[in-house]
């Protein structure tokens, strides 16, 4: 049966339902809904888990890292400058292959400060060794939490995994959900049983110090990892969600009305449902143009991203964040991908449009205009105002 | 009785590690895993301690050991502790969140403030050489007034800060310090730690020297020294309530602790050099009054 909620509260059930031992956050805008409802189901004792008010950011993942070292599943969630506090323990979680998962909502940076959405925090930390998910609306932020328990546990696996969800047009919008059982859960999910741990009857020592010699191989294990178990677990697993709930999960990207298209969408979240509504309505007065929507980010899949738009003569990437001083990310590593991939002949030309930043608001309209000026650009910042530009220049 | 034959006889932190000759932490951190067991978990920050135990493959450590950052074990140590509740483990198993000085009162400050704020049942010990050695010998927070360091080359003009007075600001259950001379001593104090439950610091002061600029075999006659010039109180609080003082018979002078180590030699060349050794002289003057360090002549 559907209920109709917040995507804050609807994640925290979701969450529940995966049975985390241990949940720590600290309250962070937009993210803050999560752990309420999560402490809510703690204090209800509908969820068995040890519930830690810690003092920041950096405490909050430090708190999952030291739980799941000693074998227990576990959660937390954070947002922009909270993501950002915890970068340094995020790569410290994926050198030592733990596999936290969080959600992250979403929200711009500082300065100026600033509470509303868009993915740069999460962009910032793209090169940790996080499997990072992007999810369109509420259901399938559900979804992808469930999935990621599977995912980043594998004990050939072991890295942690970020949800991404806009913030607030995910967080705190709402939309009918549909909650699997906890016993389908429990059947989809095995237990967390980790092979090293921290435990005296077989004593280890994580973290150690590690030289030249060693260090590359390290590293190198994280990318190869990412590169092949992870790319086969991601399919396997959203292939087995569709199969055990009944509801489509498409793993790496999500193609609307990809076949014939000769203009392609590249997004990644919430903006793609916007994008497919302008992407519906051209279609409508005939033009060839469709969506590829992004749900794998990291790692960043890239025959599958190669062959999806290798067709197409024109690619609009749009995107929530942006590496100041050169061009949209997504952008530059899509365009980094068919220069080193360019064998063959006719290859779509890119235009990299950066939206929406701190929270403004995309229309379909703004996306329809962009397919009919068809511009080819590097980098466009989508709807600058010229009037507010005196302030800060 | 330890002896530095039997020292190293099944011990938890085994030798071949590569601390230097003469390293008080070393020495401080043996005693205090031989003394909580094999079933003890530690969290250590970045700091010597982890570095020269843990260089990869090998390991010091016979006990389960985390390492993560410089700044976090008391956060990762709350996790731990968190998840060994969840298990059902927490009453078997010893908990301990260690740091340096500069890990402990600098930038993992934060961390410990919230791990005792919110009770955690973990022993914090901080092995305090006063600066940050495994950089290369950088002022803390620990650092005491007017020592030489590479980053107050003319000497530190800030007092040390008083970790057991923070401490004790946080409800700790069990607050103590210690020093690698008296080694029988450390070890009842980590036991009556562990015997009680929730948040309890140890600060242990452990000579360095490599950072002290002293000979390596006087780093116990001067750990013996910073107790009896009245500089490093021995003190046990049991929740917020002093239960115990070590006694002096007499006091040595400062100087006799001051003159071993290269990090205060300027203090004796220049007129501020004295001025700060008359400083040290009534820093020794209020311990001795606040603590009652000296024995009852009769």
């Amino acid at each position: 049966m559907k209920q109709f909620l917040e995507g804050a509260v609807a994640i925290a059930r979701t969450v529940s339902l995966c049975r985390p031992g241990v949940v720590a956050a600290y309250p962070i805008t937009p993210q803050t809904h999560i752990v309420e409802e999560l402490a809510n189901l703690v204090e209800s004792k509908k969820l068995n888990a040890e519930f830690i008010n810690v003092e920041s950011e950096h405490s909050a993942a430090s708190c999952v890292l030291g739980a799941s070292a000693t074998g227990v599943r576990v959660y937390s969630s954070t947002s922009s400058q909270g993501l950002l506090l915890m970068t340094e323990v995020l790569f410290n979680i994926a050198g030592m292959r733990l596999p936290v998962v969080m959600c992250c909502v979403n929200r711009a940076v500082s300065a100026p400060i600033n509470i509303w959405n868009d993915q740069q925090d999460i962009i910032t930390v793209r090169d940790a060794g996080i499997i990072l998910l992007f999810a369109e609306n509420i259901q399938e932020a559900c979804d992808l939490h469930i999935q990621a328990y599977k995912i980043a546990e594998d004990k050939n696996i072991m890295l942690p995994l970020i949800v991404n969800i806009d913030g607030y047009i995910l967080s705190h919008g709402y939309e009918p959900v549909e909650f699997p059982s906890q016993e389908l859960v429990d059947k989809f999910l095995p237990k967390y049983e980790p092979e090293y741990k921290l435990d005296v009857e077989n004593p280890m020592t994580l973290g150690p110090l590690q030289g030249p010699e060693y260090y590359l191989e390290s590293r190198y294990a994280i990318q190869d990892t990412m590169e092949n178990e992870v790319m086969n677990k991601i399919e396997k697993v959203a292939d087995e969600f569709t199969k055990t709930f009944g509801r489509k999960s498409f793993g790496f990207v999500e193609e609307y009305k990809l076949e014939d298209a000769e203009t392609v969408f590249v997004a990644m979240g919430s903006i793609c449902g916007t994008i497919k509504e302008a992407v519906d309505e051209l279609r409508g007065s005939g033009e060839k143009v469709g969506v590829l929507r992004l749900i794998t980010y990291r790692p960043f899949p890239k025959k599958i991203l190669f062959d999806s738009l290798k067709k197409a003569k024109k690619v609009n990437v749009i995107e929530k964040a942006v590496s100041l001083g050169s061009n949209g990310i997504l952008y530059t590593e899509l365009t980094s991908l068919f220069y080193s991939r360019c064998v063959e002949e006719n290859l779509p030309k890119f235009s990299g449009y950066v939206v929406g930043l701190g929270g403004r608001d995309v229309s379909k309209e703004e996306i329809i205009d962009i397919y009919k000026k068809n511009k080819d650009v590097e980098i466009e910042f989508l709807n600058i105002k010229k009037e507010n530009l005196g302030s800060y220049i | 009785m330890i002896n530095e034959k039997n020292i190293n006889e099944g011990s938890l932190l085994t030798s071949g590690h590569t601390a230097c000759a003469g390293c008080g932490q070393s020495l401080a951190a043996k005693l205090v895993i031989d003394a909580s067991g094999k079933n003890t978990i530690v969290a250590n920050n970045t700091g010597c301690l982890e570095v020269f135990s843990t260089g990869y493959p090998n390991s010091s450590w016979k006990v389960p050991f985390i390492h993560s950052l410089f700044e976090n074990a008391a956060a990762v140590a709350t996790g731990i502790e968190s998840a060994l509740t969840h298990l059902g483990k927490n009453e078997q198993i010893n908990l301990i969140a260690q740091a340096g000085d500069g890990g402990f009162a600098d930038i993992g400050l934060q961390a410990f403030s919230g791990l005792w704020e919110r009770g955690q049942n973990v022993l914090t010990i901080c092995y305090d050489n006063e600066a940050y050695m495994n950089t290369g010998i950088q002022r803390s927070g620990l650092t005491p007034l007017g020592t030489a360091t590479t980053t107050s080359p003319g000497g530190n003009l800030k007092y040390k800060k008083n970790l057991v007075e923070i401490a004790l600001a946080h409800n700790c259950v069990y607050v103590a310090t210690a020093s690698v001379h008296l080694p029988l001593d450390i070890q009842r104090k980590v036991k009556k730690a562990h015997s009680l439950k929730g948040a309890k610091f140890l600060h242990i002061l452990c000579p360095c020297p490599l950072g002290w600029r002293s000979d390596t075999s006087k780093s116990i006659e001067i750990a013996k020294l910073s107790v009896e010039t009245g500089l490093w109180p021995l003190l046990e609080y049991e929740n917020g309530v002093l239960t115990n003082v070590r006694k002096l018979k007499s006091l040595s002078p400062v100087e006799e602790y001051l003159k071993l180590q290269g990090r205060f030699k300027h203090l004796f060349n220049s007129e501020n050099g004295k001025k700060i050794i008359e400083e040290y002289k009534k820093i020794v003057e209020r311990n001795v009054k606040k603590y009652n360090l000296l024995e009852e002549t009769k």
